[in-house]
């Protein structure tokens, strides 16, 4: 069910160089959030809604939290919204990620593809391990809220200015050389999904991964947000709002 | 309270507010903000005979005051559309203008054949779409060829026909009169401009069509404008669209010359601006003394 509604902003935190973390009270969307879904925020002075994960859920509080980053004028609107002000949302928007009770799980985020890995993160608490890259040690987020949550974390840098140097496809091989999950998240650029994606497979492992694309409804009317898809063979145009953002790995045309 | 009833090409529309094709799909998403009851109709995505996969993306870029799309027409196809689209729509109380975009001649008079005893209560003729290579704005954008296409889907069908209009033209009323010659009960205008935007670090355009449609509050001055000439040049209603945000837009369209009124891109930003469109109009006829709404249609004074 589609919500709009203007929700209190009762904490904000710059929480790295231009990322920013709302927590938004907002009990009647809480009540249906799922990890990996996303709402759209309206920047005042702008056309379109902004999409933006949902970081956590806090079903008691009936908050959600939105970590987010500056990447053009819109976004940087939105985080002038301060504490007390409201905050323009549809919400919650999309497919979340498969929660698998009782299982082990990898949770793989890559730059500002982090946040959303923290609520599916925290469903599996201390049977998940959360595997972050960031580009230095500046940005690397959400660590102390993964180990809060029970994770055990794994930070990697592609300066190696904090936690190993390398690729997070690296840090997946050898967790899964230790022991292997029983499934995959990850959220994060293209390239990073498809070299995750492939360990999965490679692996057996199943894996959802968490896409992007430019947005305009935001509710799976206006078409716009294409991604490439597999379906029964063939390959398909699916809409990243609607049919995902989450997709089981395996239905995505990564090359496409 | 003010009558909010309009009426065009013989089909009566409970209040003139009417989501446009492409903003809407079938009703099925912004069902879920409120019924879809309040609203005077809805043109539907637009509707091809076969399946069509549409462009690659991206296929959206933000502009000032708007946007540009190059969707390239993805939907389910005709078949799909009666099966599972049309009975759904059809229990919810509202006008449905089934919109067809053809890829030749004689495939438009093929879809508005398969239309025929379906229960739409309209159709409209898409020859507009800049996003394609068949068919789209290679029929509008040229008198004879917008003649025809009209004149094809009139000679297949008994149901209300409206053309809906490119504004990528030297004369929007020439290709206007050419479809009302050719039998059209209404024509619909404007689609969207056509437009580009380049990502400056890159040297690459956002849209992966390179060019698309521009559409939202930017468009609509041009819109009116076109609105009051084709209303000026035609006696078959006009039914305005283009960047109209408010219950205002909506009166200033009437105004300018149009029936009833479609709502596309200002729906992205906000999923409630048709019902408030609703409202907005009969509180305006309130204030204004104004009866009957469909009293304000063409009333503007030229100078």
């Amino acid at each position: 069910m589609y919500m709009q509604g203007k929700y209190p902003i009762i904490a904000k935190k710059a929480i790295a160089k231009g990322m920013y973390d709302f927590t938004v009270l907002c009990p009647e969307v809480v009540k249906e959030a799922q990890a990996g879904q996303f709402v759209q925020i309206a920047a005042e002075g702008f056309f379109l809604r902004r999409p933006i994960s949902i970081c956590d859920i806090d079903k008691d509080k009936g908050t959600l939290r939105l970590v987010f980053e500056v990447r053009g004028k819109g976004t940087d609107k939105i985080s002038e919204l301060n504490i007390g002000s409201n905050i323009d949302m549809i919400a919650p928007l999309g497919k979340g990620f498969k929660f698998l009770e009782g299982k082990k799980a990898i949770c793989i985020g890559g730059g500002i593809g982090t946040p959303p890995m923290l609520g599916i993160a925290k469903l599996y608490g201390k049977n998940a391990k959360a595997i972050s890259g960031f580009r230095n040690a500046g940005i690397a987020i959400l660590q102390e809220d993964f180990k809060a949550a029970g994770c055990e974390t794994i930070l990697c840098t592609d300066d190696g200015s904090a936690g190993m140097k390398g690729f997070v496809t690296d840090a997946l091989k050898a967790e899964i050389a230790k022991e292997k999950p029983d499934i995959i998240y990850a959220c994060g650029p293209m390239v990073m999904l498809k070299g995750v994606a492939s360990i999965a497979q490679e692996n057996g492992i199943e894996c959802q991964v968490s896409l992007e694309q430019r947005m305009a409804c935001g509710v799976g009317a206006c078409l716009v947000c294409v991604c490439r898809t597999v379906k029964d063979g063939k390959e398909i145009f699916s809409h990243v709002c609607k049919d995902g953002p989450v997709f089981d790995s395996e239905e995505v045309a990564f090359d496409g | 309270m003010a009558d909010l009833r309009v009426s065009v090409a013989g089909v009566e529309f409970k209040n003139p507010v009417i989501p446009a094709s492409g903003c809407f799909g079938y009703g099925r998403e912004y069902e879920q903000f409120y019924p879809l009851s309040k609203l005077g109709g809805i043109s539907v995505k637009g509707t091809t005979r076969y399946e069509r996969m549409g462009n690659p993306g991206p296929r959206v870029a933000e502009t000032p005051s708007g946007m540009l799309n190059s969707v390239g027409l993805q939907n389910g196809g005709v078949e799909k559309f009666l099966s599972y689209e049309l009975p759904n729509l059809k229990t919810k109380g509202t006008r449905i203008i089934a919109n067809i975009a053809g890829s030749s001649v004689e495939e438009s008079g093929e879809l508005a054949a398969m239309l025929n005893g379906s229960g739409v209560d309209m159709i409209e003729l898409n020859i507009s779409c800049p996003n394609v290579r068949q068919g789209g704005a290679a029929f509008g954008t040229d008198c004879v060829i917008a003649g025809q296409v009209t004149k094809a889907v009139r000679d297949a069908t008994d149901i209300p026909l409206m053309v809906k209009l490119s504004p990528n033209v030297t004369s929007i009323t020439d290709i206007a009169k050419s479809v009302e010659a050719n039998g059209a009960d209404a024509v619909s205008l404007i689609n969207t401009l056509l437009g580009m935007r380049i990502d400056i670090k890159t040297r690459r355009p956002i849209l992966k069509n390179n060019v698309g449609g521009l559409s939202g509050p930017a468009v609509f001055p041009v819109a009116v404008r076109m609105v009051w000439q084709v209303a000026n040049a035609v006696k078959i209603p006009v039914v305005g669209m283009g960047g109209i945000a408010s219950a205002e837009d909506a009166v200033e369209m009437m105004m300018a010359g149009a029936s009833a009124i479609q709502v596309g891109a200002a729906i992205f930003s906000d999923p409630f601006t048709p019902v408030k469109i609703v409202d907005g109009l009969e509180k305006w006829c309130d204030e204004n003394g104004v009866e009957c709404l469909s009293d304000i249609i063409g009333t503007v004074q030229p100078w």
